[in-house]
């Protein structure tokens, strides 16, 4: 097994400042610690939180490997304070059955950095026509709950129904991209003056708010979970609010891009900043950051996209729509939220930890004795130039290259171990090892197997 | 002096005006019986077309020849762009082949941006229109008709203040129109653009311009230069408007509408012309009618634009 380790001087969530004993892959102590054995990490300064989850990640593994992999994926994770990341099921072969999402959460294992906890398609092969297998998902190793055909949209209302429905037998969740085709037919960034001034086929805000819109009055009549993907709009936010009040069982998602950058970034065509769905305004970046603060947004999601320099070295119209963010994205929430004001440490703790296992139906005890030692510390007074030097993805298509970011994670720790110490990525053979060792303990002691 | 010619927002109030003093000259050599003049000998010009274009590349090419410059013509279709070349890699086997100028005309809006800005080439480049985004060129004839019609041989140092132009049409789709409008503020015109509401693009009410869904109420007042815009009828399959009819009845130069414009009232096209969609042969043809003279002024504007960059002057030496 791993060396037990002992924080020091921690600051948790609440504000307290207290030592942090880890062993055994379990959070065994917390308060005034002694240890003799544990190795002494000197926390002082350090902002602890539970490990971040990513409820939206794109890991590029199986089908495009030259993008990112389980593994590299995972590492950028971690480097990003991340313990579990969602991957979305647009892979190839597409995770539309329960082999490719037990091949994706045995490499997540494998890697051991983070829980890899698989998404699968809503419809096979991302096709929008027939479902997919969700139950077989669902019952495989893999316990699929979240269901996503990200990247597309469900756009038939029949699917959308019938796939909320369906998953509500197994109390599962689907996650919409919502965006309107026939809206959004060659569309490169948002609709408005930019747009047109630069040439650029618009993304009118109303393809995305008409099928929340939609999705919403479905998930009520059916009386089904839906989650909504990287909501981007005022005119979102607003639907949302009215949704939640109404009682519909509704959560949302903001990304860290759509908290700061806007539409104007295209001026460039620099297609670093092509995403989908687009950068928008100033006034859509001022409302998401209310809707987050407020609570009508629950969680903080990448959408880490990764694509090789080739796909975003070219015509902003022909590039591939995507940004990397597992690594930055503590960063920018620190920026663009808590700095101002908007969110305390414990909502951090809330829409970038609790909030993600819950719609993602995993189990979830936070900073306390007992549960596993999935934990993250951050230094919030660091201020670093964001380089490829802060990315252990495999791609580099980061929007914040050479812009002055607040935080760094100090040391992130999984099931116990680090997997990043001292900011520094621990090696792949040390992490896997520590796995491996895990897995082992745990199948011998029945030890930590919550999700 | 400028170092590209990407777009016509980019320019000054005096750079357009130098630009257009320049065309002035290059309209008195092309007068001459030896047409030619020097300035570029030894230069080596690459014509980068991604896109089909017969007049823009040919006007380009009369330009580039004039001034004596050394002429490549790269179309992307008989090219390794078919096989699946990008961008860059183009660019960066153009820049070992030892250009000295680019003109590209591309699909992708923006993409004369990218190679001026991004370190693959070092070269001035011209933009000879990028996707929906801006045609410089074209504006810059169409601004130097416009002077010359209204000025005539006061011309020189003059923008094109207090003038009004109308311009109507598919706006929605056209970098010809884009370029006008930033050039004609630039000159000081007071430009109204006239279309049905789905042709006219989001976000344009914050433009330096009025805009009007009638055109029969914008012609009403005295108006100095219309300038209709080629309107594609597959628009119609995308819902923009219902028919080729319609479109004619409402925004297009009919006859009718043709017959109470004042006879001073300058006719612009810049071509290719849809004759009997959004304008009768009635006023293409007339009088009235500069779309010829646009034509030839194109190649006035192409060789001030090449001759400026190129040479980093705008003052013509008459060897």
């Amino acid at each position: 097994m791993s060396e037990p380790l002992l924080f020091r001087q921690a600051t948790l969530p609440s504000g307290e400042q207290t030592d942090v004993l880890v062993r055994d892959g379990l959070i065994v102590e917390i308060g005034s610690v002694t240890s003799k054995d544990a190795r002494s990490v000197d926390a002082a300064g350090l902002q602890m939180l539970p490990g971040l989850v990513d409820l939206h990640t794109h890991l590029r593994e199986p089908g495009f490997e030259q993008s990112e992999t389980v593994l590299t994926g995972s590492q950028a994770a971690a480097v990003g304070g991340f313990t579990t990341v969602f991957p979305m099921a647009n892979t190839m072969p597409v995770a539309d059955n329960a082999s490719v999402v037990e091949l994706e959460l045995a490499r997540g294992r494998e890697a051991g950095y983070v829980h890899v906890q698989p998404i699968g398609a809503v419809t096979a092969g991302l096709a929008g026509t027939a479902l997919a297998d969700l139950k077989g998902m669902a019952d495989s190793r893999a316990r699929v709950r979240v269901f996503s055909d990200d990247g597309k949209c469900v756009d038939d209302p029949l699917v959308m129904r019938r796939a909320l429905e369906y998953v509500s037998s197994f109390d599962g969740v689907i996650a919409q991209h919502a965006q309107e085709p026939r809206l959004t037919e060659g569309a490169q960034m948002n609709e408005g003056e930019v747009a047109s001034r630069l040439g650029l086929a618009g993304w009118p805000a109303i393809a995305e708010e008409t099928i929340i819109a939609r999705d919403v009055l479905i998930a009520e009549s059916v009386g089904a979970a839906l989650h909504v993907c990287h909501l981007s709009t005022a005119g979102s936010v607003d639907v949302i609010r009215w949704a939640k009040a109404r009682g519909i069982r509704v959560t949302a998602e903001v990304t860290p891009h759509h908290l700061l950058l806007t539409e104007d970034l295209a001026e460039s065509y620099d297609a670093r900043f092509k995403v989908n769905p687009p950068l928008r305004t100033t006034e859509d970046v001022m409302a998401v950051r209310q809707g987050l603060a407020d609570g009508t947004i629950d969680i903080v999601a990448t959408d880490h996209a990764p694509h090789p320099t080739e796909a975003k070295e070219c015509e902003w119209d022909v590039a591939a729509f995507g940004m990397v963010g597992l690594e930055s994205a503590l960063s920018i929430v620190l920026l663009t939220m808590v700095e101002s004001g908007q969110l305390s440490w414990n909502d951090v703790e809330r829409v970038m930890s609790r909030a993600p296992s819950q719609i993602g139906r995993l189990e979830w005890s936070g900073l306390v004795v007992g549960a596993p030692a999935r934990l993250t510390l951050v230094d919030p007074a660091d201020r670093h130039v964001f380089s490829t030097e802060q990315l252990a993805s495999r791609s580099q298509n980061s929007p914040y290259l050479g812009r002055e970011l607040p935080g760094r994670v100090a040391y992130t720790a999984f099931d116990g171990y680090l997997t990043v110490d001292a900011g520094t990525l621990v090696s792949a053979e040390t992490v896997a090892a520590h796995a491996s060792a895990a897995r082992a303990n745990s199948a011998t002691s029945g030890g930590v197997t919550n999700g | 002096m400028i170092r590209h010619l990407l777009s016509t927002r980019d320019l000054t109030r005096a750079s357009a005006i130098a630009l257009l003093d320049t065309a002035e000259d290059m309209a008195v050599l092309g007068a001459r019986e030896n047409k030619k003049l020097p300035a570029l000998r030894g230069k080596t010009i690459v014509n980068l077309f991604y896109e089909d274009s017969t007049r823009t590349r040919i006007s380009f090419e009369v330009a580039q020849k004039r001034l004596s410059a050394d002429v490549i013509n790269f179309s992307a279709k008989g090219s390794s762009v078919s096989k699946g070349e990008s961008f860059k890699d183009t660019i960066l086997t153009l820049r070992e082949l030892g250009v000295d100028g680019v003109v590209i005309r591309h699909p992708s809006s923006g993409a004369p941006q990218l190679l001026a800005e991004r370190d693959w080439i070092d070269v001035p480049v011209v933009n000879a229109g990028d996707g929906t985004h801006e045609h410089p060129t074209q504006a810059l004839l169409d601004a130097f008709t416009l002077r010359n019609n209204l000025s005539g041989n006061e011309s020189r140092g003059r923008g094109l203040d207090g003038a009004r132009v109308v311009i109507v049409g598919d706006v929605f789709h056209s970098r010809v129109a884009r370029s006008n409008i930033w050039l004609l503020e630039h000159l000081g015109a007071r430009v109204t653009v006239v279309a049905p509401a789905t042709l006219i693009p989001s976000g344009a009410e914050r433009w330096p311009i009025s805009i009007s869904y009638d055109l029969d109420a914008a012609l009403s007042e005295p108006v100095d230069a219309v300038m209709m815009l080629r309107v594609q009828s597959e628009r119609m399959r995308e819902a923009f408007f219902p028919n080729a009819h319609e479109y004619t009845q409402g925004w297009g130069l009919t006859e009718e509408r043709f017959a109470r414009l004042a006879p001073s009232t300058l006719v612009m096209h810049p071509g290719p012309m849809n004759r009997g969609l959004e304008i009768c042969s009635e006023a293409a043809d007339s009088s009235q009618s500069v779309i010829l003279q646009q034509v030839a002024n194109g190649v006035f504007v192409r060789m001030a634009v090449l001759y400026s960059i190129l040479t980093g002057t705008s003052e013509v030496s008459h060897e």
